[in-house]
């Protein structure tokens, strides 16, 4: 880390009895893409609005462009831009005036028209905003989040609830403001999302961050393995499958059996050897290559979905 | 200063656009205004002029409801979380409410007396000086208890049944409605303990007595601390999202701005020179046989 625009230590956050962030630690380099990756109710949200100043911590510190969030609202508010994981708008304000609106408020802004021109929202510039699609409603929170040219852009599950097409389209954004150098911090459960966009991810799970590195780096922790999912007819020993030979580890999850695989076909012939020696079956397999969620499994036992 | 002119505008476009709010802040006002010009005072001047104070503190009252209603929308919609991730403090949203309440609010008196003027022929309308200082004193003090409202309920919901039940008891005790002088004592002595009971007696003193501002000074008074207790408590009270919580003796702090006239009432039912007051103004139709304002 040489030049670090944000740094989060030991971060805290209570909401009565429950902690929802349990000391979460790391930094953004600027022109980063920093992922927050964790199942919904992680702590992600609550993580990146203590960064935003809507929420205060209870302990911990975090810096986010040298400014403490809490002390200098307002000016942390005119380096940051953000969109909310639902923004949400008055239904009879139209696009141009809700865009216009934002960029009042700042310092320093961008040409809003070019901004709408951006994000494909320029034939809809009369539209009262009740009238957008999900997708229109996100490429406009965007494009607000722009609006004062910000150092560092939170992106709160970008892509949460829009259908494949529209997250594709919010993918492509992301990446060409990637390519303009924006720091960016996002968090997602969408493990495709941390893939694709982000430089360094952040696993997070229960208020904890339980890992972080590049995507490449996190996989590896797998080791070169390859994965076999596997569904039985009847439950089989964890235990035994992780001694069958050519498998490195094996774990129940959701009721299927998770093998990382050093070598793959003698993997797969050892388990059906050891199937028919049981009287078990197989239901189903599927071959992979290990992904983010392995990676969650092998952290947590869970699976990374809603 | 320019992020609350921002927030104005963008608030008065967005009202004008509300056809709820329009039919309450320019229909019901005018409803008001031809139901008792044309028909209770049978469209005289003299009667007209007489039943002015209370057209306008209806049109003045109805600010209450009218943009804290849309703050609590805002709020529970999670619209506010947007704005409050741009460098906007608390204070301009509150600012912003009472800035857009007087820009609605002001065109509507102005046009009342207008109407009266052309239509109905009123030729005086007193001291406007002190009417015009009741009416923005009045869209403060109403805006911002409507403000206090919106900050201590959590649903649009709760806050339309708080707003449903104060607005009857501002319309039907103060005398905006029935003339206090014919209405039963009892009823009398507990409109006393209402701000909207000063406000409309204050609006006929100036109208039908030329009472200059000083001679309406306990009223004046009375709305200024109101209008700036209401106000300091609705900025300290207010909220952008719906689970913040309250200040645990918030509705405390709710209720202590009602302190002013509560000392007011208690001072007024002994002294009683008001109700006398009222019912000679009501009797003493043509204005000018009302008592001259200095000599109450």
């Amino acid at each position: 880390m040489t030049n670090p625009v944000l740094q989060v230590e030991n971060l805290v956050k209570r909401y009565g009895e429950v902690e929802a962030v349990r000391g979460v630690s790391f930094s953004v380099e600027e022109g980063e893409v920093f992922g927050l990756l964790g199942p919904n109710g992680a702590g992600k949200t609550s993580t990146i609005e203590v960064l935003e100043g809507l929420r205060v911590a209870d302990g911990g510190r975090a810096t986010v462009c040298g400014l403490d969030p809490q002390r200098n609202p307002n000016e942390l508010k005119n380096e940051i831009g953000a969109t909310l994981q639902a923004t949400s708008l008055p239904d009879k304000l139209r696009v141009s005036e809700a865009i216009r609106l934002f960029a009042g408020f700042y310092k320093r802004t961008r040409n809003t028209d070019e901004l709408l021109k951006r994000f494909g929202l320029a034939e809809k510039r009369h539209s009262f905003y009740n009238q957008l699609s999900g997708g229109q409603k996100q490429r406009l929170a965007l494009a607000m989040a722009l609006v004062n040219d910000p150092r560092v852009l939170f992106l709160d599950e970008p892509t949460a609830g829009l259908d494949p097409q529209v997250r594709r389209e919010i993918y492509t954004i992301i990446e060409e403001l990637k390519r303009e150098k924006k720091t960016i911090v996002l968090t997602t459960h969408y493990i495709e999302e941390a893939e694709k966009l982000c430089d360094r991810v952040a696993i997070i799970d229960h208020g904890k961050l339980i890992a972080s590195g590049t995507p490449r780096e996190l996989k590896q922790r797998s080791g070169d393995t390859t994965r076999l999912e596997v569904r039985l007819a009847k439950p089989a020993a964890t235990e035994a499958l992780r001694q069958l030979e050519g498998v490195a580890d094996a774990l129940e999850v959701d009721g299927a059996y998770v093998l990382h695989c050093q070598r793959t076909a003698p993997a797969i012939v050892a388990l059906v050897k050891y199937l028919e020696a049981q009287g078990n079956e197989l239901v189903s397999l599927e071959i992979a290559t290990p992904t983010l969620e392995d990676v969650f499994i092998e952290l947590t036992g869970r699976r990374l979905r809603d | 200063m320019k992020t609350i002119l921002t927030l104005a505008a963008m608030r008065i476009r967005i009202t004008l656009r509300n056809k709820t709010f329009l039919f309450f802040s320019l229909v019901m006002p005018m409803a008001i205004f031809f139901l008792y010009s044309g028909v209770l005072a049978k469209g005289k001047p003299e009667a007209v002029r007489y039943w002015m104070g209370p057209i306008l503190s209806f049109t003045v009252m109805g600010t209450f409801w009218g943009l804290s209603m849309q703050l609590v929308t805002w709020r529970e919609q999670g619209i506010l979380r947007r704005f409050r991730l741009a460098p906007i403090a608390g204070s301009s949203m509150i600012m912003s409410s009472i800035l857009a309440n007087y820009l609605l609010i002001l065109p509507t008196v102005v046009f009342e007396l207008l109407l009266a003027r052309f239509i109905y022929h009123v030729t005086s309308f007193g001291n406007l000086i002190s009417v015009f200082v009741l009416v923005i004193l009045g869209i403060t003090a109403f805006g911002a208890m409507g403000l206090v409202v919106a900050s201590v309920t959590n649903t649009a919901q709760e806050t339309q049944i708080i707003n449903q039940l104060l607005w009857f008891a501002l319309i039907f005790l103060s005398g905006a409605t029935v003339p206090l002088a014919v209405l039963p004592h009892m009823v009398q002595r507990i409109g006393l303990f209402l701000p909207a009971t000063y406000f409309v007696y204050g609006l006929q003193r100036a109208m039908l007595a030329d009472a200059h501002l000083y001679s309406l000074g306990t009223v004046v008074v009375s709305l200024i601390a109101w209008a700036a207790l209401a106000s300091f408590l609705s900025s300290q009270l207010f909220r952008w999202e719906p689970e913040a919580k309250l200040p645990r003796n918030a509705k405390l702090w709710a209720v202590a701005t009602i302190l002013p006239f509560v000392l007011l009432g208690i001072w007024e039912n002994h002294n009683g020179k008001l109700l006398a007051t009222a019912a000679y103004m009501m009797e003493g139709r043509p204005a000018e046989n009302a008592p001259p304002a200095d000599k109450r």
